[in-house]
């Protein structure tokens, strides 16, 4: 009996060590290191590791303390002891061993910040106190009442939010002249200043107390308001909203406005993809072959380089979204007959087939092989040239409400509920009398459109196209964020967007792991979560049948 | 009669006689234009099929692994690329230190059996790593939840191993006694394709053996043909989707090894490629059946090395070397098309497994 007592702590003490050490190999805690949450208190490397003891000695302490706290308190006591212990095995070995030799991120940099600059027999030690009282903070955490648990995630993850987004928000502050003074008390020039740490703590803090107390009667007031009311207190904030979509780039300056246009290309790209595989279920591998025909009909149909034709972008743009139809259909029909994997490989090899033409020498002539194609025009408004990424924005928020606005009114439509029957089970859809051809090809085409528009406008954005910008890695990225965000859903696909490609942009420390990262995050949400952050209601319920019978 | 024929043959249907009938032509076409105009010598011809011959017995092992864990659970491994690329990365540094120490090239012998062990036991471990962390929890779940979770997989993997040795290409330490070529009468092979074809073919050997002719051989083929009887009859399925998963794993980490020695070099994205090009060669020789994957990766390899110059060549297209990847995509479609039963094997594209 004794064993079963402390083999939750051990067991998730032991994995929780593994994963310490493999994100400081990986380097990624000496990445992130570079920036401070708190400045010269605390950087976001130590907070990296400070969070997997957090939150595996939280876990160990749940597994065991349904019955007994305490228990659960000395269990993630142990596990946060083994994890430090793992990590201080690690600057034992790498100060005996050159681990260099093999692991490129083994380097001095990196024990120097796993034992605090304190020489290896003292870091050890206040490696091994430290995951015992990190584990332990993480035990009493698990004990505390359920509102103060509550009260200092909230405000302990804004702090951490706040510091980790510093560079979101400093530039943002910056440009409005009294909101400035904010930018001096909350931060240093790197990371967040201690009083401003601390005194954003208490706000947030406070205002978890004050909606705890209150929010039930907010709430209260609300339903209580006649319906019209409320309809117009909606209309009102969504009016709001708009307004505040349109002022984005004024308000958030150069550099900002860049990552929203990208972030915009992702909402095309990934409510195009969405219809395919949220909708219809066809797993598309190789949606980057609409990206790029798109971009590469926009460069044809333009660029003076090329010299076949040179329409003005608003002429070529039809030209370009029927190409991409046309593609979808071409492509559609081979893999008519075929289903999941089978489907998902073919449709990979379309899109290396598509990326490997392009690239090839074959094609030069037409399509400029390796060096791409240069000098695409700009969007013309009027007489003016939408050329900055602030003035690009527009282009882009137009096509998201647009092809938004598409597949919200194609969901509800009888094309719709055929795609969803077909994603549910073919068979069945078939024999209910729907035409599998049509309503097949129908999605393809109409996710290719949306992606060939999506790639018109990228061409147009970075005046040339490379065969480089089409590879695999932008289909996964794409099934990526709408499976985070959430398959089938609209606001899905746009969280999943600003969460997948908007944060990483932000975060340049982050560059080198994101495919990492976005790997793990595919693997957790399937295991944890596969109905996505912001799921359909259908989906949510479906996956989670089992759950609500039991 | 001419009636009933109408009714059967939808327009798809015809269309895709088309597409695959015009592919034939121009095949065909494109080949008598290249024999004829007797650019390549039976040199170059004997120097292709030799490497195709390598080529395609590496795609014959990798094929392996997917074959098997599609026949057993239905699913495509994704993460077996990359099961493929951890294995030969691994090693490099093994066979780095023995290089640098000369030990390499004092005991090519030795040295290549513990550099084929450690890439062998490293493959084995992530194959078995994944199938306890990403997969069992989802055996039962919908078709596609464990496909993007494979997927994922496989991105953790590259880019874990991206940051543990270096996002850079590593050259592989050059065996001596491998370099340089046999001769035989006009023709010549390399040292190390020679070897590596041989080697293959001792592998797969071995293994086919063992899937046919062992007791957890039997078991598996049990477990693949039926999971509830072959419970019932006591077998214990858990640990027979483990050994298939060593196999693929044992066959992927000497695929890697292979690999590395023919094209001399390692890096974290190494195994993308040789992995869908696998998975081609095992829906080539017909998915779940191993020695359809055998054949088809050979026939893969040959395709893609004698292809690209007899076909495209005639055609008068611009370094035709380029498109050879193409080249087998545009295979895997075909096949896909017109015999998803691959060229022996049960038809399984269509069927709801």
């Amino acid at each position: 009996m004794k064993k079963s007592i402390w083999q939750n702590g051990i067991k998730i003490g032991l994995i929780g060590g593994i994963v310490a050490i493999l994100l400081a190999l990986i380097g990624m805690v000496e990445a992130f290191n570079q920036r401070d949450i708190i400045s010269n208190v605390v950087s976001m490397g130590h907070t990296l590791l400070f969070l997997v003891v957090l939150f595996l000695g939280y876990l160990a302490a749940k597994r065991t303390g349904r019955i007994r706290p305490f228990l659960g308190f000395f269990n993630s006591l142990t596990s946060g002891l083994i994890m430090g212990s793992f990590v201080a095995l690690l600057v034992l070995g790498g100060s005996v061993i050159r681990l260099r030799a093999v692991f490129i991120n083994a380097s001095p940099a990196l024990y120097q910040l796993l034992t605090f600059n304190q020489g290896v027999e003292r870091g050890i030690l206040i490696l091994l106190l430290g995951g015992a009282v990190m584990g332990g903070i993480a035990g009493l955490f698990y004990i505390i009442p359920t509102l103060l648990r509550r009260v200092l995630i909230v405000s302990v993850g804004s702090v951490l939010g706040v510091g980790v987004l510093q560079d979101l928000l400093r530039p943002t502050f910056a440009l409005w002249g009294p909101l400035a003074v904010i930018n001096e008390w909350l931060f240093a020039t790197n990371g967040l200043t201690l009083h401003g740490a601390i005194s954003l703590f208490i706000l947030m803090a406070s205002g978890t107390l004050f909606w705890a107390k209150r929010g039930k009667s907010i709430q209260a007031s609300w339903q209580g308001l006649s319906l019209k009311k409320q309809q117009a207190m909606r209309i009102t904030s969504i009016i709001f909203l708009l307004i505040l979509l349109l002022l984005l780039p004024q308000i958030l300056g150069l550099f900002l406005s860049e990552v929203l246009t990208i972030v915009g290309l992702y909402v095309l790209l990934g409510l195009g993809l969405n219809i395919v595989v949220g909708y219809a279920g066809l797993l598309d591998l190789g949606y980057v072959a609409f990206f790029a025909i798109g971009a590469y009909a926009m460069a044809l149909f333009t660029s003076p380089e090329l010299g076949f034709l040179n329409f003005t972008f608003w002429g070529a743009l039809p030209f370009a979204i029927i190409l991409g139809v046309i593609s979808g259909v071409l492509l559609g029909i081979p893999v008519l007959k075929m289903r999941g994997d089978y489907l998902a490989i073919a449709t990979l090899g379309f899109g290396e087939i598509i990326r490997i033409l392009v690239l090839s020498d074959f094609l030069r002539p037409w399509l400029g092989g390796a060096q791409g194609v240069g000098k695409i025009p700009k969007p013309l408004v009027g007489t003016v040239e939408l050329a900055t990424p602030q003035e690009i924005y527009y282009l882009i928020l137009a096509g998201c409400f647009l092809v938004a606005f598409i597949s919200w009114r194609l969901r509800e439509s009888r094309l719709g509920r055929a795609w969803m029957a077909l994603r549910e089970d073919e068979d069945v859809a078939q024999a209910m009398g729907i035409n599998l051809v049509a309503t097949k090809l129908l999605a393809f085409a109409t996710g290719a459109a949306f992606s060939a528009l999506s790639g018109a406008i990228f061409a147009t954005k970075l005046g040339s196209v490379y065969p480089h910008s089409f590879n695999v890695m932008i289909s996964i990225n794409i099934l990526c964020l709408i499976i985070v965000g959430g398959m089938g859903s609209i606001p899905g696909v746009i969280v999943g967007s600003i969460a997948l490609v908007g944060l990483p942009e932000l975060l340049r420390e982050f560059a080198d792991y994101r495919l990492l990262v976005y790997g793990a995050a595919l693997v957790a949400m399937m295991l944890l979560r596969p109905e996505g952050l912001w799921p359909e209601a259908v989906r949510r319920r479906e996956l989670h049948e089992a759950e609500d019978l039991e | 009669m001419v009636q009933r024929w109408r009714e059967r043959i939808t327009l798809t249907d015809l269309l895709m006689w088309v597409i695959g009938g015009s592919i034939l032509a121009l095949i065909i076409w494109g080949s008598t234009a290249t024999l004829s105009s007797g650019r390549y010598t039976s040199h170059h011809w004997f120097d292709f099929l030799i490497f195709g011959l390598a080529q395609g017995s590496i795609y014959a092992l990798i094929a392996m692994g997917y074959t098997m864990v599609y026949g057993i659970l239905r699913m495509i491994n994704f993460a077996h690329s990359e099961v493929f690329m951890s294995g030969p990365y691994t090693a490099y540094f093994v066979a780095a230190f023995f290089y640098s120490t000369g030990f390499l090239d004092r005991h090519p012998l030795i040295s290549l059996a513990v550099i084929f062990i450690v890439s062998m036991a490293i493959s084995t471990l992530i194959a078995v790593l994944l199938e306890r962390i990403a997969y069992r929890p989802l055996r039962n779940a919908p078709r596609l939840v464990p496909l993007i979770t494979a997927i994922g997989a496989s991105f953790f993997l590259q880019y874990t191993f991206r940051g543990l040795y270096g996002s850079g290409f590593q050259a592989y330490p050059v065996v001596k006694s491998l370099e340089g070529q046999w001769d035989m009468g006009d023709f010549r092979i390399l040292k190390f394709q020679a070897v590596v074809i041989i080697a293959a073919a001792l592998l797969m050997g071995a293994l086919y053996l063992f899937v046919q002719r062992t007791r957890v051989g039997k078991a598996i083929r049990a477990v693949s043909e039926d999971k509830e009887v072959s419970w019932l009859m006591g077998i214990n399925i858990d640990r027979m989707i483990v050994t298939t998963f060593v196999i693929g794993g044992m066959a992927a980490g000497a695929a890697g090894v292979l690999y590395a020695l023919m094209f001399k070099q390692v890096h974290f994205f190494m195994g993308f490629i040789p992995g869908i090009k696998a998975f081609t060669a095992a829906v080539l020789g017909g998915i779940g059946n191993i020695p359809g994957a055998m054949l088809g990766g050979i026939f893969l390899g040959l395709v893609e090395s004698i292809g690209p110059s007899l076909f495209l060549d005639g055609l008068g297209i611009v370094a035709p070397y380029q498109l050879k990847d193409a080249i087998a995509f545009i295979l895997l479609v075909l096949v896909l098309i017109f015999r998803p039963t691959g060229l022996l094997g049960e038809r399984l594209a269509v069927k709801k497994a």
